[in-house]
């Protein structure tokens, strides 16, 4: 990434995304649904729109997110050795 | 625990129900649900206090237990009064490590900013000028930095422009800000969801755009 794309990413990030996005509440609703359609290939942000955008503009609700799908797919591979 | 709605994936494992029916009796089978519940809790507890175990400094392994058991300790509380509302739209212990990642993650934020000040009027504005692009690039952005900083000032109420400040500019985190302020993640991220659309209008008017889809949003 150029130093261009670096502070249009910045740029990005301050004024947040530019499309829909659900509130904090409804992210920490729906991010269990949100992390198993992920998780077994699903394409969640078709299902629960908003989502996306908001884990995009949230940097708290995005580390849950990070976490959860870490997590449960850390649970997937123990219980596929 | 209600139908999932229509169209939607069902992917909770069949031991999901068995979890829930489990929980909401009574006796030594409760119990027993009830200490392998907490066993899971811990081990996400511990999962993400390892995870992000880096972002605090000087913290001890005897620290790093009394988070992990609190953190547990919070999320039982919390999924044991809210397991009616546990539709069957995840597995249920997807439902239930999101209660203790949330807690682990808030104590373990609010641990590595414990004692230190939150700026809430002095922005952090230079970090952006630091890139070296080309000359037209760096008008380009030079000039959006600009109208973003006037409009920061002139466009966003008293709250608004703290609440930005803090969180978009000074990177702090938005559970800290939360507790230092007495409110909610939530009610902060609308205030800064509201900040963000005020400021984008601002560009609009000005003729400037950062280059993404400007579409107005909803929270």
């Amino acid at each position: 990434m150029t130093n261009h794309d670096e502070t249009r990413a910045r740029l990005r990030q301050l004024l947040g995304p530019a499309g829909p996005e659900v509130s904090c509440e409804t992210c920490f609703e729906l991010l269990d649904q949100y992390v198993d359609l992920e998780a077994h290939g699903a394409d969640a942000d078709a299902r629960l729109p908003g989502m996306r955008a908001h884990l995009e503009g949230c940097p708290a609700c995005r580390e849950d997110h990070d976490s959860l799908l870490s997590l449960v797919t850390a649970d997937g591979d123990q219980s596929q050795s | 625990m209600g139908p999932a709605p229509e169209g939607s994936v069902r992917l909770q494992a069949p031991e999901s129900d068995d979890w829930v029916t489990t929980l909401s009796g009574s006796g030594p089978m409760r119990d027993r649900a009830v200490t392998q519940l907490h066993e899971l809790l811990l081990r996400g507890a511990y999962f993400e206090l390892r995870r992000r175990r880096h972002t605090v400094d000087d913290v001890s392994r005897g620290e790093l237990d009394d988070l992990a058991l609190q953190a547990t300790a919070d999320a039982m509380v919390a999924i044991l009064a809210k397991l009616h509302t546990f539709r069957g739209e995840s597995r249920f212990t997807t439902w239930a490590y999101k209660f203790v990642l949330l807690e682990a993650g808030v104590k373990l934020r609010r641990r590595a900013w414990q004692g230190r000040e939150v700026q809430l009027d002095e922005a952090l504005w230079p970090a952006l000028a630091d890139t070296r692009p080309s000359a037209q690039q760096t008008l380009e952005e030079a000039e959006l930095l600009a109208a973003i900083r006037a409009a920061v000032g002139s466009a966003l109420s008293p709250h608004q422009r703290e609440v930005f400040i803090a969180l978009a500019l000074n990177g702090v985190p938005i559970d800290v800000l939360a507790d230092r302020l007495g409110t909610t993640r939530g009610a902060l991220y609308k205030t800064l969801h509201d900040a963000r659309r005020k400021l984008r209008r601002e560009l609009a008017t000005a003729g400037l755009t950062i280059g993404d889809d400007d579409t107005e949003a909803t929270a």
